[in-house]
């Protein structure tokens, strides 16, 4: 035996006795209960059970647990209870004693009778402060419910319509231009690939545009003091609220009845950036300000200009920030259609050449006109496109998501925890807990 | 109402010169102020301030909250007026340069006269290395060997037998004692001739509280230390002037009474001094 496994075997033999903790930690030591025995240590080691249990001491009997105020099988048998006997009752009355008809009055109605009977039940079985509660309880979670049922139905219709009737050899590689009306299989001879090239360039010529503008307008807000940031700041929430068609009306009287752009990418390139700039510029501007000031004293202290500290330090500090901010501001412009009706204009045929110079197809705009066509092979299309798009906002989501995770301590992305939820505190490479409390 | 130190030499006042690549950069300097007053506002904070920090000296301010020691401190090296509303006047001299003279830029003065503060604060976004060389690389000045001036100041810092394995990890990760360590590190790494330290220690431990009282008198031959602090037995234990600074109601502060440490904290002359040193108020 090594000395090595001997020390492990002694230290795992610490034991407690009445008389107080005795340790066996080294090979020359004795124990208490038996003498030291290489060939008994081993067997120990080798059984797993490594500590000998001493007579005196007692397993210590822990209570069970319980959670006095947790939502109970009877909780839960009310709210089954009161579901059913509203959808007995409103069926009585609405489809017997009266004679109204319709399936979304009826839930109404359900959801109502539901929502009386909890309170009615729970107050005569438990007391009317719980049932008050309860039903404040119910209509919260209802409407959390409903929101997400509202999305995932979204989703799944959207997925519904595209899906079984999605070509997969066409979609992304053949554009409209070979569209037979007459061919009832014309669906593999359509693909929308010059949406997804307009849609690119459209929106990468926004970003690259955009997002400097952006930031700057948000280091402005943030790190300047002067007369005009609340000026600014008004200014950039007003233009928040701007409806996107007024972006595109400005875009298409500006440029494009004077002749200055024709229909083009480009041109619907600038109506996103009116529409990109104020939503990255605030949530920038917000990141920003949760970057600790004293870090910037700290740069100053070193004698750093204060272009330097913007730029070496508080950029960097809220990088994954920014980053998240330009993801999100992406996801808001890559599905606008409004702005591109009057100046992308719409086209069937690929053209990324013609980014500047030419009308244009987008997916929003194939989703807008197709939809509305009487042929099913358009209609089918339109849906497709609209799944495309679906899929390219979630992957953008999901990078945002992943982006805002904040950094481990070996500087790589850590997996994400249940307390990642907060988007805005997810959104820094970890600040020390003393520096995060510090506000101006 | 004034206090001077017992200070041999005032500088060469007369001789205007810019310390920018003077061969004395990097030497220990001595800071001179004289009539400082600061206000926030219309409110006057600090009054008439006249003290000499001597070269490669630890001076410490002490006094109660609020009595304008932090103020003073960011006066020395321009920090002061980073603060929106902030004003100032008298003058401070750095060797004799004026540092609030014209023509003398912030920036510089800023290298020259490093600064720690209060809450530990390594840039989040730059590792252990990075961090220590953030200094040079804001200034835009290249070390002949970053290694050997990582090093050197690390070990200044008296943190680089701690993290000499881990200089690629991020400075968040070190603990609250290591990072304030490596923020010393740092204002060393640009050389600077005076170190003004606000209260360095009150957010740590008294162990690493300890390690830094260390520090502080290791890095005292090579860097002129000011020091505000709290804790008269941290005043007591490193330095060797101190300043007493005391606003009494609706004043502004004043410097009550400036000597060695060993006067103030054995026999002031001035009864507040006297009873706040004993922990009479305060």
């Amino acid at each position: 035996m090594t000395p090595e496994t001997t020390t492990t075997a002694g230290t795992s033999g610490t034991v407690v006795t009445p008389e107080g903790p005795v340790s066996t930690g080294g090979p020359a030591s004795t124990n208490t209960f038996e003498s030291h025995d290489d060939a008994s240590d081993s067997e120990r080691i080798a059984s797993g059970s490594a500590v000998p249990q001493p007579p005196t001491l007692h397993p210590r009997r822990l209570p069970n647990p319980i959670r006095p105020s947790a939502f109970g099988a009877q909780d839960a048998l009310i709210l089954v209870a009161a579901a059913m006997s509203s959808l007995c009752l409103v069926w009585v009355i609405f489809y017997q004693l009266t004679s109204l008809s319709g399936g979304v009055g009826f839930l109404v109605c359900w959801y109502v009778g539901f929502v009386a009977l909890t309170w009615i039940a729970t107050a005569q079985i438990i007391e009317r402060q719980v049932a008050t509660d309860r039903v404040v309880a119910v209509i919260v979670v209802s409407a959390a419910l409903l929101i997400v049922a509202i999305v995932v139905f979204i989703v799944v219709w959207v997925c519904y319509k595209a899906i079984p009737s999605i070509h997969w050899g066409s979609l992304f590689t053949k554009d409209q231009k070979s569209f037979v009306v007459t061919d009832p299989n014309a669906l593999n001879q359509v693909g929308v690939v010059h949406a997804i090239i307009g849609t690119f360039e459209q929106v990468l010529m926004a970003v690259l545009i955009g997002v400097p503008f952006a930031i700057a307008t948000a280091v402005y807000l943030n790190e300047v003091k002067g007369w005009g940031v609340k000026t600014v700041r008004t200014v950039v929430t007003a233009m928040s609220g701007t409806p996107s068609v007024v972006a595109g009306i400005f875009i298409y009287s500006m440029l494009i009845l004077t002749h200055v752009l024709t229909y083009s990418g480009f041109a619907a390139s600038l109506a996103l950036v009116v529409i990109l700039l104020p939503s990255v510029t605030r949530v920038v501007e917000e990141v920003l300000r949760v970057v600790p000031s004293g870090l910037r004293e700290a740069s100053l202290a070193l004698g750093a200009p204060e272009w330097r500290t913007v730029w070496s330090v508080v950029l960097p500090t809220a990088r994954s920030g920014v980053v998240t901010a330009v993801l999100l501001g992406i996801a808001r412009i890559v599905g606008e259609t409004a702005p591109l009706l009057f100046t992308a204009f719409g086209s069937q045929v690929t053209n990324w050449k013609g980014y500047f110079n030419h009308d244009q197809g987008a997916l929003p705009l194939v989703i807008f006109s197709d939809v509305r066509q009487a042929q099913d092979v358009l209609i089918n299309l339109a849906f497709q496109a609209a799944f495309v798009l679906l899929a390219i906002v979630l992957v953008l989501f999901v990078l945002a998501r992943i982006f805002s995770r904040p950094k481990g301590k070996n500087g790589k992305r850590r997996k994400a925890r249940p307390d990642d939820d907060d988007l805005m505190a997810r959104m820094f490479v970890p600040i020390p807990i003393e520096q995060n409390e510090e506000t101006r | 109402m004034t206090a001077t130190l017992p200070s041999t030499s005032l500088g060469d006042a007369e001789h205007p010169q810019v310390f920018t690549g003077t061969p004395s950069a990097g030497e220990p300097g001595q800071v001179d102020a004289h009539d400082v007053c600061a206000w926030f506002g219309d409110r006057l904070v600090l009054e008439t301030v006249d003290l000499v920090m001597e070269k490669s000296k630890v001076t410490a301010l002490i006094g109660p909250s609020g009595c304008g020691k932090s103020t003073f401190l960011r006066i020395i090296n321009r920090m002061h007026e980073v603060v929106p509303g902030a004003q100032l006047a008298g003058s401070v001299k750095l060797d004799g340069v004026d540092i609030y003279g014209p023509g003398q830029r912030a920036m510089e003065t800023r290298r020259h006269i490093g600064m720690v503060f209060q809450k530990p604060n390594p840039f989040p976004a730059m590792t252990i290395a990075e961090n220590v060389l953030a200094g040079l690389k804001f200034s835009r000045s290249s070390p002949v060997n970053k290694n050997d001036l990582i090093e050197e100041s690390l070990t200044k810092g008296g943190l680089w037998n701690e993290v000499k394995d881990r200089l690629g990890e991020l400075g968040g990760a070190l603990s609250g004692g290591q990072q304030q360590r490596l923020c010393i590190a740092r204002s060393l790494a640009v050389k600077p001739r005076v170190l003004l330290m606000d209260e360095p220690c009150s957010a740590l431990d008294p162990t690493s509280t300890l390690r830094i009282e260390q520090t502080i008198k290791e890095i005292a031959s090579e860097v002129t230390v000011v020091i505000v602090t709290h804790n008269m037995q941290q005043a007591q234990r490193v330095s060797d002037y101190c300043a007493f600074f005391l606003a009494e109601e609706n004043q502004p502060g004043r410097v009550i009474e400036a000597g060695r440490t060993t006067t103030i904290f054995g026999s002031p002359t001035d009864q507040r001094t006297f009873d706040y040193v004993n922990g009479q108020f305060g």
